[in-house]
């Protein structure tokens, strides 16, 4: 809320209250829909979960890191694909500056699977999913799934022999399940825009998600501890 | 704060520097990496550079598709009607989808091209002599000189004589054509005019012939190669494809004509699996009856015994 917006709602208009310590609100209302949005926002996710400064005494092994090094390579991964779009699709081969970016781009990927394996396996082993966190292990599934098809289309995108045989060799499997009417490898121009486009969005969004459901249900307890640190019987602790 | 749940023990946390250190640490790994090691590029194979490169080799592949014979031309959906395709069992999906990209490799790769070279009366003559004559003649001709180059290893140039008709013409002025360069501007442009992103046509005749799958077999890409996950030269490539090669290289998927519809089929349950592991009794308890995640918190156990696993988590059910 600007200072204007707040002069306006508790000066200018003269009616509406100005709640102490909190954001202005409507006579008789919790500030329409963004009032009422805004509430369920830090209702559900306030800024001190969101953004923590302590974190439960388990949290303490190398396996923790998998997850953040997952996400800082997905930086990468973006970054050197936002620099080398700024030239265009063939630009990077003829250029010193071009090939450099195409190799962070490379091995940015390389880096984000790597970690993100390592992040997925780490977690099946905690069983992370135990205490309503299901849907957090179901997005982060789906986000290496649809990760694998964003860097596919990147290895189909690269207008060189190895995008060339990895098309044709491609298209008889998404053929055979029908989806190659629809999807062809074969067009240069369609997997380039799903993977600098459509397949990146859907990443963003699947990796937020993520992201917010950890900071929404927390770090997952010991197998076999309770959410107060002590041992537990409850099969929810254990599976 | 940490969570809606946790009521035990924390410890400080700083999560904006652990993200800064962990951008800064992969961005520094991942130019270092780019500087030391670089990346892949081999350049890409061209018509004009298969043409030149491997002439017999064209001129064989032209002439399959002209019979029909070519892997595009006796393809099916989504390029034709020439076969079913492939099914999962009794899901003939790629047939029931049916025809979406339209492909005449006769017509796209050969004569519609060769229809645009002007000032050869020879080869408009035979040009016009072929599509003169009825389907059935074409096709005993393009048939005729496939089995004579077949037989005489598929080298066109020691084809024994016979009776082809104007295909040997036609065939030859297509390498002609293609190792101008012309070609390859044709076959991706015929339909798209000025501005052309679609190289459906150009690939699949390239993977008509041999020319490309020796040279993805020199960079160790086929598929008895574990091919899916390398890369050109000695780079990693797509090593998260493991599981899915992996099924090319065994029985059954070895010898099946639907192996890549069965092995798709396959790994979209697995993948199904792995979304849905949560939910999925037997596979969910997997953690608890294996010692990782006792090594992932042998800090915490040391200290905070785990309570005992209630009764119908240890009988298993669920």
């Amino acid at each position: 809320m600007t200072a204007t917006g707040t002069d306006r709602a508790g000066a200018v208009d003269g009616g509406d209250p100005v709640r102490p310590g909190g954001p202005p609100t409507r006579a008789g209302g919790e500030g329409g829909w963004t009032g009422s949005l805004r509430a369920r926002l830090t209702a559900a996710l306030p800024p001190e979960r969101a953004l923590p400064d302590a974190q439960p005494a388990y949290v303490a092994s190398w396996v923790y890191l998998f997850g953040v090094a997952s996400l800082a390579s997905l930086a990468v991964v973006i970054a050197s694909g936002v620099a080398i779009a700024l030239g265009g699709v063939r630009w990077w081969h003829t250029t010193v500056v071009g090939h450099f970016l195409n190799s962070v781009h490379l091995w940015s990927v390389e880096l984000f699977f790597f970690w993100m394996v390592l992040h997925l396996w780490g977690k099946f082993f905690m069983a992370a999913w135990r205490g309503r966190r299901a849907a957090t292990w179901v997005t982060g599934a789906v986000s290496f799934l649809v990760s694998v098809a964003c860097a596919f289309t990147g290895y189909l995108s690269q207008t060189n022999l190895d995008a060339e045989w990895i098309a044709t060799q491609a298209k008889d499997g998404i053929n055979s399940t029908g989806a190659g009417a629809f999807w062809n490898v074969l067009d240069l121009g369609q997997m380039l825009v799903w993977h600098v486009m459509l397949l990146p969005l859907a990443v963003g969004l699947l990796v937020v998600a993520h992201v917010v459901l950890v900071r929404l249900r927390g770090v997952v307890p010991p197998i076999g501890t309770a959410d107060d640190g002590r041992p537990s019987d409850d099969p929810a602790a254990w599976r | 704060m940490t969570s809606d749940h946790w009521s035990g023990p924390t410890r400080p946390y700083d999560l904006v520097k652990e993200v800064v250190v962990a951008v800064v640490a992969m961005a520094a790994l991942a130019l270092t990496l780019a500087a030391v090691f670089s990346s892949p590029d081999d350049r890409q194979v061209t018509i004009q550079r298969w043409a030149t490169a491997d002439p017999a080799g064209f001129v064989a592949t032209a002439v399959t598709e002209l019979d029909g014979t070519s892997a595009s031309a006796a393809y099916g959906p989504p390029y034709n009607r020439a076969s079913d395709g492939q099914s999962i069992f009794a899901l003939h999906l790629q047939r029931w989808v049916g025809v979406h990209q339209p492909v005449d490799p006769s017509q796209d790769f050969v004569l519609r091209p060769l229809s645009t070279v002007t000032g050869d009366p020879v080869l408009t003559s035979a040009l016009a002599s072929y599509t003169a004559a009825p389907g059935g003649q074409q096709q005993r001709w393009a048939s005729a000189y496939d089995a004579a180059i077949g037989t005489a290893g598929g080298d066109p140039a020691k084809a024994a004589p016979g009776d082809y008709g104007p295909v040997p013409t036609l065939v030859t002025s297509l390498a002609g054509l293609a190792r101008t360069g012309a070609l390859d501007s044709q076959l991706v442009g015929h339909s798209a005019g000025l501005y052309q992103a679609d190289s459906t046509s150009p690939l699949l005749f390239l993977a008509d012939g041999d020319y490309l799958a020796a040279q993805a077999h020199a960079r160790h890409l086929t598929g008895t190669q574990w091919g899916m996950m390398n890369e050109t030269g000695s780079y990693p490539g797509q090593a998260w494809l493991w599981l899915y090669t992996f099924w090319y290289q065994i029985p059954p998927f070895t010898h099946s004509g639907n192996a890549d519809a069965l092995i798709w089929g396959l790994m979209m349950v697995l993948s199904l699996g792995l979304v849905l592991v949560p939910f999925i009794p037997g596979l969910r308890s997997l953690p608890r009856l294996l010692p990782v995640h006792r090594l992932v918190w042998r800090d915490w156990y040391a200290s905070h015994p785990a309570g005992r696993p209630p009764r119908t988590v240890r009988s298993g059910r669920g």
